[in-house]
């Protein structure tokens, strides 16, 4: 089945170059091709492809190089997620598993979830101060949110007809949770998983352009400041090829743990 | 026939109303006695929606009757267990384990050590004709293959009783004529106590020992037959064909 789809994706992803080609295209023809605007209001992408190579080595005007910006976020951004799944997957599987629990942290989550991550950044900088605890939490927030969201659904969706099955075979009540619901709703917990990074990422660049020294956001910032649009953009594209490279590796954990595809 | 006569499961005056929300208590078993002997095939036969499954799901006890007990091996019945196994409709295969997960997860659950439930899935994979297939995922098999595990896993778990709910309706006429055939091989290889819910008469008539034609709600035995045609039977058979008949002229037909 593999191979027959690969013929269907090289297509798929010959398009899909040729639309970023398209793209790129049209920005040069309005920038350099065309002059349309001027380089300090549209930087062109040549001009953007070498401050690109030149962010990676010099530090200017921000204080630290591209790397060292990179780095900073996805530190931020991997420890937040990180302690986000931890919590939220138990979280979230246990309060649908359980009516006691779901009764106990329902009410305080469905208020939680509905507050935007960045809205929680002021607070957790008047309670830790600017640093990595700050940007942490508040990314922990936003992850935890959408790990419970994703796990407390799996598990609610397993069939019964499975759990009667585990329980002719006399499975207690653990043996259920653990052999039966939560191998069915792993689908789901990695859906989580990606939404999560998703919204992690997302959430780190706005709390690092409100309260930061180093990271990608707080780069854009500066760069805004300055009138270095070209730097703008750079972070951007940094931010959006990061992403999109975590993403997929979370999928193909994802598809590595999870087995067998769904039955009708 | 069933070389045993002893009672394995008894329905003492069992009702089983359900709250439907529009219609207020709907009542789709009434005052039900059966007798279901060791060892015999019992093919409960009725009209669809007649309240074939529901008598099925109290048996495993995955629902309670509302009134009356059911006894199983001289306990009255109130929650699932081991001893009795069921095949179900839509297979209810586990998707993330193997044709061998699925099938030792029974002896798994009731702490049988690795080597052992090997061996005796094993044993179940083959008796099912599923060898070399040990290792694929349920998704990649046909329906009648899929059915086949799930014969299989019930079997397994060495059950007193095999309930199986109208499993082979999803599959197509051709697949379910062979299936008819290997389950009838398979229950001569390993007898089992056997209820076997249908609503295709072609089908009770040559699998069963004994058919109970069921009416429609609240469901209650209507008629009984002792089926004593030799096995392997034959659809063409005069005297199936007379049996046919004459349960067709029984049942309740309705739409």
């Amino acid at each position: 089945m593999k191979k027959k789809q690969g013929a269907r994706m090289d297509k798929y992803l010959l398009v899909s170059v040729l639309s970023v080609c398209v793209g790129i295209f049209v920005w040069w023809l309005v920038t350099d091709g065309l002059g349309l605007f001027r380089s300090n209001v549209l930087p062109s992408p040549v001009k953007v492809c070498q401050t690109f190579l030149k962010k990676w080595v010099e530090a200017r005007p921000d204080g630290a190089t591209l790397l060292q910006h990179l780095m900073a976020s996805l530190k931020v951004a991997l420890g937040g997620y990180l302690i986000g799944a931890l919590v939220g997957i138990p979280l979230g599987i246990f309060m649908a598993w359980n009516d006691k629990v779901d009764m106990l942290v329902r009410p305080v989550f469905d208020l939680v979830r509905t507050i935007p991550g960045v809205a929680w950044t002021s607070v957790m900088v008047t309670l830790v101060g600017i640093g990595y605890m700050s940007k942490a939490l508040v990314i922990f927030i936003s992850a935890m949110v959408a790990m419970v969201i994703n796990s407390y659904s799996g598990i609610k969706q397993t069939k019964t007809v499975h759990l009667w099955v585990g329980q002719t075979f006399g499975a207690s009540n653990w043996d259920l949770l653990t052999r039966v619901a939560i191998p069915s709703a792993l689908p789901m917990i990695f859906t989580g998983l990606d939404v999560a990074l998703g919204s992690a990422w997302t959430t780190l660049v706005a709390a690092e352009l409100l309260a930061s020294t180093r990271g990608l956001g707080f780069m854009i910032q500066q760069a805004r400041g300055i009138f270095r649009l070209d730097i703008v953009i750079v972070g951007m594209v940094v931010i959006a090829i990061t992403g999109a490279i975590l993403s997929s590796i979370i999928r193909k954990i994802g598809d590595r743990v999870v087995k067998g595809g769904r039955l009708r | 026939m069933s070389e045993n006569k002893n009672v394995l499961i008894e329905f003492r005056h069992v009702d089983k109303e359900f709250d439907k929300p529009e219609e207020g208590m709907y009542k789709v078993v009434g005052d039900l006695n059966i007798q279901v002997r060791e060892n015999e095939f019992l093919v409960l036969f009725g009209p669809g929606q007649c309240g074939k499954s529901t008598i099925l799901n109290m048996i495993a006890g995955f629902e309670m009757p509302t009134a009356g007990e059911i006894i199983c091996d001289g306990k009255a019945v109130d929650r699932p267990g081991p001893e009795r196994g069921m095949v179900f409709q839509n297979t209810a295969l586990f998707p993330w384990l193997t044709v061998m997960g699925n099938v030792e997860y029974g002896p798994k659950m009731q702490g049988v050590k690795k080597e052992e439930r090997r061996r005796r899935a094993q044993k179940y994979i083959d008796l099912v004709g599923l060898q070399g297939f040990e290792n694929s995922f349920p998704v990649k098999l046909s329906g009648g293959m899929q059915q086949r595990v799930g014969i299989a896993r019930a079997y397994c778990n060495e059950p007193l009783v095999m309930l199986l709910d109208e499993p082979f309706g999803h599959l197509d006429a051709q697949t379910r004529y062979l299936m008819q055939d290997e389950l009838t091989r398979i229950w001569q290889a390993e007898k089992r106590t056997v209820i076997f819910v249908t609503n295709n008469i072609e089908e009770a008539v040559y699998l069963a020992d004994r058919i109970l034609v069921l009416r429609n709600c609240p469901t209650g035995v209507k008629a009984e037959y002792e089926i004593n045609l030799p096995r392997p039977r034959n659809y063409t058979d005069p005297e199936f064909l007379r049996l046919r008949r004459e349960i067709d002229a029984v049942v309740d037909h309705t739409l």
